[in-house]
């Protein structure tokens, strides 16, 4: 039952907020937030009663389309309820960064974030593959109208062409799912890794590429990619925290989740191909990033690199990499979040996005700096902070699968370091100019955001076992599935 | 045991309340916090080494090294990497250099940094490099070696752009933390192959089982190079080597902590630490070994012809440390860490002297505008002369036992090897007392305004002088040749630390050369060092000749004054081809490649099906429907032999499909 109610508040919000008046933001807000730490705090306390004996006791399960044994079925483990903690935090703190400004139809943006949260959260309970992809989609479309509606001037091309390409790979997927289905007859998850094992190689081949593509281009994985930067570019900074945050995870989750246990022959034969993939993804957009002059541009391609890492980690199918894709989706998700906020808070004060007409901005915003700082080392992967674990036990899944890609994929932590510190010096370092001489320093609600964040990014580079002993048996049940 | 953890977690709390309270708390609460943290983890260290550890005093042959397990770190499956110290002989060498050299150059910063407007954030870098530099030699394993590693780097990083206005410092900070993360790739990637075959990384069960393997194993011999790989960028060796003379952009007590005394040693401490590995792959030594020789006298000789007084002292760094090298890849391990403590001392003391003098000197640093400086900083140029005798290799004072040691191992391996070590040596008595006698002899060559203002640096930066001093001339008592009859202290104390190098290789520690031929290398070196002198003090001694300007420096010298154009050559090799590649991508191959794939398919479908749009009702059908052409495409470039493979099962499948749906089931 409480499961039900991790989805239920975040609808209840929004249906509170769709029904409040639009004269100021302040109410729709502090709905949206009371809503989403209500949900925050109910994550927290299943985290604290959820344990492996206890599993059963979260389990929803009501038929949804009894006739042909369609289930709306939830349930909880470890990797589950590692999801679900990121998305509790990561919504609060993306109202929260919004407190700032005002917006029209303010009720309808805030319902929008909290039905992505809801669609989130379905997706990281959801037992039954129909379930999974309707929440999967339905992510998707409060997205693309808080990036069309409340977007740039490009915003709508650019949002729009997001939404049919990854409709588009939805559909692969969907093909996938059906047939699975009618081999099966059942809709269950777990039953189904039973069916999928009995598949031909060559089905099971066919099996991977739909499920594949359709999570390839959430990611999104090279080069299905080129939606992911003008998407992140031109939305409103809100959206793409939802999208570089946590939408992008759906894609990493289900390759977890539904690639590796609905197709372990077809992993084994084309892994290689898609860790190829997810490797080139990882240099070429590290290196676009060297180069790139529009800062939250520049932060859409890193975000793009560390995706492909992840994926490159999962498809090794070895525990270190799906362990590691597991802490470094939180990791990613965080630090993701943290710097699109930087970057509109830069762009908020000087209305330039432009890296090459920012500097000095530590000599106006000490705190700001360090905030930057922080998520920045995280970002870099430093020992001791929540970047260095994911990327730790990535790197290692994939240099033990192949040493010249682990070698090559190493490269990441150079390039990292290149396009990170560069962004940190031209923007914060340096002389003072008319641009940034008027920088006023983070306060308030900017500061609720950044600290928790960067203690965040500390606490979890120091004490990891936290979260990989809470995805460990979860991760090995599905290894264990796809023997 | 709990003392241990202390050690490092009180310079930790010390960055905090200075890091934290910067700009709030007043400047002499600052000293007091940041030099009191790096004091209190001193007599930490004391404590342990006199009182605090196990049953066994250090130097009882019972002694077993100390661990204190914090808790587990990293935990996947089977692998356990715990947040564990380890105490032993060389770890406790280390930590008296780092909270030693460390508190005194605190101290020191007192002085040099007291009209700096960031005084508090200096302090709290300070105290959280100790902390990193205190993980790095304290870890039991090597992944908490490098939590240190890449600590210091970062350390390193904010401490060399501290003066964050200046592009050119920001650019000097950024190259420095860049170029260790290339050495950082080759660590990790023999962190992983350590993972891989020993299934641990905590040093005991590693050396354990290495102990078993052969001479030579190829596995061995990879795990080696690739960690050395990371010791080239953290202790600035050839290739990557660069980086250390631009760190000197930082303020020069961090010169001397960070850049001579502690972490650039870092990549000494992990071979000494990992000996069994190494003497198990005389192939890696003998690598070692000629990058230390390399290294030693390619930046020898850049040295000689560097004017600028900190610049002068950073390539003699970068050369000592390739010495330090060579007697590592000459297996004489106990040889490479004597020179890490006596080139501590001096070092430091160089940096700390060159420090006072551009004090005195108004912020000057060029040698050439100096000059005289003898008599009006009375206690700087003493210390700095027994700094720079110590350096040269003269007996009795500190830097002769260890270059000595190295260089008689040197010489019982390969001639060749020795002579050129020798060369170099030649060279860093001529560049150090050409230094000497730019800056303090002759006349004064500085503005009127300099020399008005010329004054001896207050007593927080002449005592740490002085203490150095000391070091600098009795330091190499630890460590007296066999010849001598005299103990070897060093020898004795680190013995434990090679029983595995022992094991695997019974020649490990025996030195084929006979007392006759000790004797005389060791009049060779003297001798080489006197000439080296006698040669400067001709050419610079009375004051009258003094380097040319820059403008007039030409020919095979100005190829040596710029590095060798090194650095123009790694911008052609490296950065330059990257940043194309980066506009390539990023402007042609992004939108016009892929995308345009994508888009431009999909328009050309557009066209084709122009005809058709009686039907469509807007552009989103046609947009969908190229889009998935042209995905299509992209699957098919990528994957063009599954293809076929994959539609032949599809039609297959289909079939079955329908049928399965045909039959009603």
């Amino acid at each position: 039952m409480i499961t039900l109610l991790l989805l239920i508040i975040p609808l209840l919000g929004s249906g509170i907020l769709l029904f409040t008046k639009n004269n100021s933001s302040a109410l729709p807000r502090n709905i949206a937030l009371i809503s989403s730490v209500i949900n925050l705090a109910l994550i927290i306390y299943v985290g604290f009663t959820y344990n492996a004996q206890s599993a059963a006791a979260f389990d929803v399960n009501y038929p949804w389309i009894s006739e042909l044994n369609i289930n709306f079925h939830l349930g909880l483990d470890g990797i589950s309820l590692l999801l679900l903690a990121l998305t509790g935090l990561l919504v609060p703190l993306i109202v929260l960064s919004t407190a700032k400004y005002s917006y029209e139809k303010a009720n309808n943006f805030y319902a929008l974030i909290l039905l992505t949260e809801a669609a989130l959260i379905g997706v990281f309970l959801a037992k039954d593959i129909f379930l999974f992809y309707f929440f999967f989609e339905a992510a998707l479309v409060p997205v693309y109208f808080l990036a069309a509606i409340w977007g740039g001037k490009n915003a709508s091309k650019v949002t729009f062409k997001m939404f049919v390409y990854t409709i588009f790979g939805s559909l692969f997927m969907l093909v996938a799912l059906i047939y699975l289905y009618m081999q099966g007859q059942t809709a269950n998850i777990q039953e189904l890794t039973v069916t999928a094992k009995a598949l031909s190689p060559a089905t099971q081949g066919l099996l991977f590429w739909g499920l594949f593509v359709a999570f390839a281009i959430k990611m999104p994985i090279f080069p299905l990619h080129t939606w992911q930067p003008a998407a992140y570019t031109e939305s409103p900074t809100t959206a793409t925290m939802l999208l570089g945050g946590l939408l992008s995870k759906m894609g990493v989750y289900g390759l977890i989740r539904i690639l590796l246990p609905l197709s372990p022959v077809g992993v084994e034969t084309f892994a290689l191909i898609g860790i190829i993939l997810a490797i080139i993804g990882l240099i070429y957009g590290s290196i676009i990033a060297v180069q790139q002059d529009n800062i939250k541009r520049l932060v859409a391609y890193s975000s793009f690199a560390h995706m492909g890492l992840m994926a490159a980690g999962v498809l090794t199918g070895s525990l270190d990499g799906i362990q590691g894709a597991l802490i470094q989706m939180v990791a990613h998700g965080i630090n993701a979040v943290g710097l699109f906020f930087i970057v509109k808070i830069m762009y908020d004060r000087t209305g330039t996005r432009s890296l090459s007409a920012l500097g000095g901005i530590t000599q106006k915003a000490p705190a700001l700096s360090v905030y930057f700082m922080i998520i920045m080392l995280g970002s870099v992967a430093l020992p001791l902070t929540n970047g260095f674990i994911g990327e730790f036990l990535l790197l290692k899944s994939v240099y033990d699968y192949n040493a010249w890609l682990g070698g090559i994929a190493g490269l990441t932590i150079i390039l990292g370091a290149v396009y990170m510190l560069r962004l940190m010096q031209r923007s914060m370092f340096g002389e003072i100019n008319e641009t940034t001489e008027k920088f006023t320093d983070v306060s308030g609600t900017e500061v609720a955001v950044l600290l928790p964040i960067s203690i965040i990014v500390i606490l979890m580079g120091i004490f990891p076992n936290v979260f990989l002993q809470l995805t460990e048996p979860a991760a090995q049940a599905i290894l264990e599935m796809i023997k | 045991m709990s003392l241990i953890a202390l050690i490092p977690l009180v310079p930790l709390i010390g960055f905090l309340i200075n890091g934290l309270g910067f700009r709030k708390i007043p400047k002499n609460v600052v000293s007091i916090v940041g030099v009191g943290a790096s004091f209190i983890s001193f007599l930490l260290v004391a404590y342990t080494f006199g009182y605090g550890v196990g049953d066994a005093a250090f130097n009882s042959t019972t002694f077993q090294p100390i661990t204190v397990t914090l808790f587990d770190w990293i935990t996947v499956g089977d692998l356990n990497i715990p947040f564990a110290f380890q105490i032993d002989q060389l770890t406790i060498i280390m930590l008296f250099i780092i909270t030693g050299v460390g508190t005194l150059i605190h101290v020191y910063s007192m002085g040099y940094m007291s009209h700096d407007e960031a005084y508090g954030k200096f302090f709290a870098y300070l105290n959280l490099f100790i902390f990193f530099m205190l993980l790095l030699v304290m870890g039991n394993n090597y992944v908490v070696m490098f939590i240190g590693w890449e600590g210091v780097g970062l350390c390193s990083y904010l401490l060399i752009g501290f003066w964050n206005k200046n592009f050119d410092f920001g650019n000097a900070a950024r190259k420095a933390f860049i170029m260790n993360r290339v050495g950082d790739l080759g660590f990790l990637i023999g962190i992983f192959l350590i993972i891989q075959n020993f299934g641990s990384v905590v040093y005991a069960d590693v050396f354990q089982q290495a102990q078993s393997m052969e001479v030579g194993n190829g596995t061995i011999v990879a795990i080696t190079a690739f960690l050395f790989i990371g010791a080239m960028g953290k202790s600035a060796q050839i290739p990557l080597f660069t980086w250390l003379p631009d760190a000197m952009a930082g303020p020069t007590p961090v010169s001397a902590l960070i850049h001579a005394a502690t972490m650039v040693t870092s990549g000494i401490y992990m071979i000494v630490r990992s000996n069994v590995l190494y003497t198990l792959a005389p192939g890696t030594l003998e690598f070692v070994a000629w990058i230390g020789v390399a290294t030693a006298v390619v930046a020898a000789t850049i040295g000689m012809f560097q004017n600028d007084i900190k610049k002068v002292l950073a390539y003699s760094t970068v050369s000592q440390l390739g010495y330090m090298f060579i007697g590592l890849g000459v297996m004489a391990y106990t040889s490479g860490f004597f020179h890490v403590i006596t080139h501590a001392f001096f070092k430091a003391l160089l940096f700390l002297g060159a420090g006072s003098v551009i004090h005195a000197m108004s912020d000057e640093q060029d040698i050439r505008k100096m000059g005289g400086l003898w008599g009006k900083i009375k206690v700087t140029a003493i210390t700095f002369l027994l700094g720079t005798v110590a350096i040269s290799g003269l007996p009795p004072f500190a830097g002769f036992f260890s270059k000595d040691e190295i260089l008689a191992h040197t010489f019982a391996h390969n001639k060749l090897m020795w002579a050129l070590a020798l060369l170099g040596s030649f060279m860093t008595a001529f560049y150090m007392f050409r230094l000497f006698f730019l800056t303090f002899m002759g006349n004064f060559r500085g503005t009127k305004e300099q020399a008005d203002h010329l004054h001896e640096s207050p007593s927080s930066m002449t005592m740490p002088l002085i203490f150095l001093a000391v070091l600098s001339v009795v330091g190499g008592f630890i460590g007296f040749p066999e010849v001598m009859h005299l103990p070897h202290f060093l020898a004795d104390f680190l013995s434990p630390l090679y029983e595995g190098s022992r094991a695997v290789n019974p020649e490990f520690g025996v030195l084929h050369i006979d007392h006759a031929t000790e004797w005389t290398l060791m009049a060779v070196s003297v001798g080489v060092a006197v000439g080296a002198i006698i040669l400067a003090y001709s050419l610079y001694g009375k004051g009258k000749n003094v380097p040319a300007e820059d403008s007039e420096i030409t020919g095979i010298q100005k190829v040596i004054y710029d590095k060798y154009y090194i650095d123009e050559l790694y911008a052609a090799l490296f950065i330059k081809p990257t940043q194309a590649l980066s506009r390539v991508f990023a402007n042609v191959i992004e939108p016009k490649g892929i995308d345009g794939a994508v888009n431009g398919i999909g328009s050309l479908v557009n066209a084709l099906s122009g005809r058709l749009r009686t039907i469509q009702t807007g552009g989103t059908a046609a947009y969908l429907f190229s889009m998935c052409i042209g995905i299509a495409l992209i699957l098919i470039i990528n994957f063009g032999y599954d293809f076929v493979q994959i539609t032949t099962d599809f039609g297959t499948n289909l079939m079955n499909y329908i049928s399965t749906i045909g039959s009603g089931k």
